[in-house]
């Protein structure tokens, strides 16, 4: 492991090296991409990508938290979440490539 | 909505390209992730959220019916964290905190 963190950056490297856009356009269609994706999860939609994984958006009922540091018990407002459910498939090659390493 | 969706309404806005251009970036992006991944390392998409790998190490389980032992050989899992922009856009713009 290279302890490396991939961003934006890389990902508009990589559209522009695989599709031949300008780096640019690359970088704005990174963006649009993702707020796409985002959209749809704020429009409670999921988001399933084969071969990569699903993004699905969970409602939250309130329930009764407690700060760990004084113990003291707070309520934890009703809310929704995205989770990200990994695919077979990704999980796999993750660990096909770590595993054994 | 499922990847050939995304892909449709990506070359919507997008006019000049060809659908299989579409198809392409959105590859480009998903490799690039998945690669990424398969090094160990993490992905942090700033606002939407980031991807890392967790290792979970090789254990003695249990069948829960027959109660025998087994051995669970080490793993890795990916993992997604919400982006703090994208909680508070799931909820109305408020930030309710991280409730992971």
């Amino acid at each position: 492991m290279s302890g490396k963190t991939v961003t934006r950056a890389d990902l508009c490297e990589a559209v522009y090296q695989k599709v031949g856009l300008s780096r640019t356009e690359s970088a704005d269609l990174v963006e649009q991409v993702l707020s796409e994706i985002s959209d749809c999860l704020v429009s409670g939609e999921a988001v399933k990508l084969s071969s990569f994984g699903s993004f699905l958006v969970r409602s939250k009922g309130e329930r009764i938290g407690r700060n760990p540091k004084t113990g003291e018990e707070v309520p934890i407002s009703p809310r929704r979440v995205m989770v990200f459910r990994p695919s077979n498939v990704l999980k796999q090659k993750i660990n096909e490539s770590l595993v054994g390493e | 909505m499922i990847k050939s969706e995304l892909v449709q309404r990506i070359a919507e806005q997008n006019p000049h390209l060809y659908q299989r251009d579409v198809e392409n970036i959105v590859n480009a992006i998903l490799d690039e992730i998945v690669d990424a991944l398969k090094g160990g390392d993490r992905v942090e998409l700033r606002g939407f959220g980031a991807f890392s790998v967790k290792n979970r190490p090789a254990r003695i389980g249990r069948n829960p019916r027959t109660g025998q032992k087994v051995e669970v050989t080490e793993k890795y899992v990916p993992f997604f964290k919400t982006g703090k922009e994208m909680r508070e856009r799931l909820n109305g713009g408020k930030d309710l905190g991280a409730d992971d």
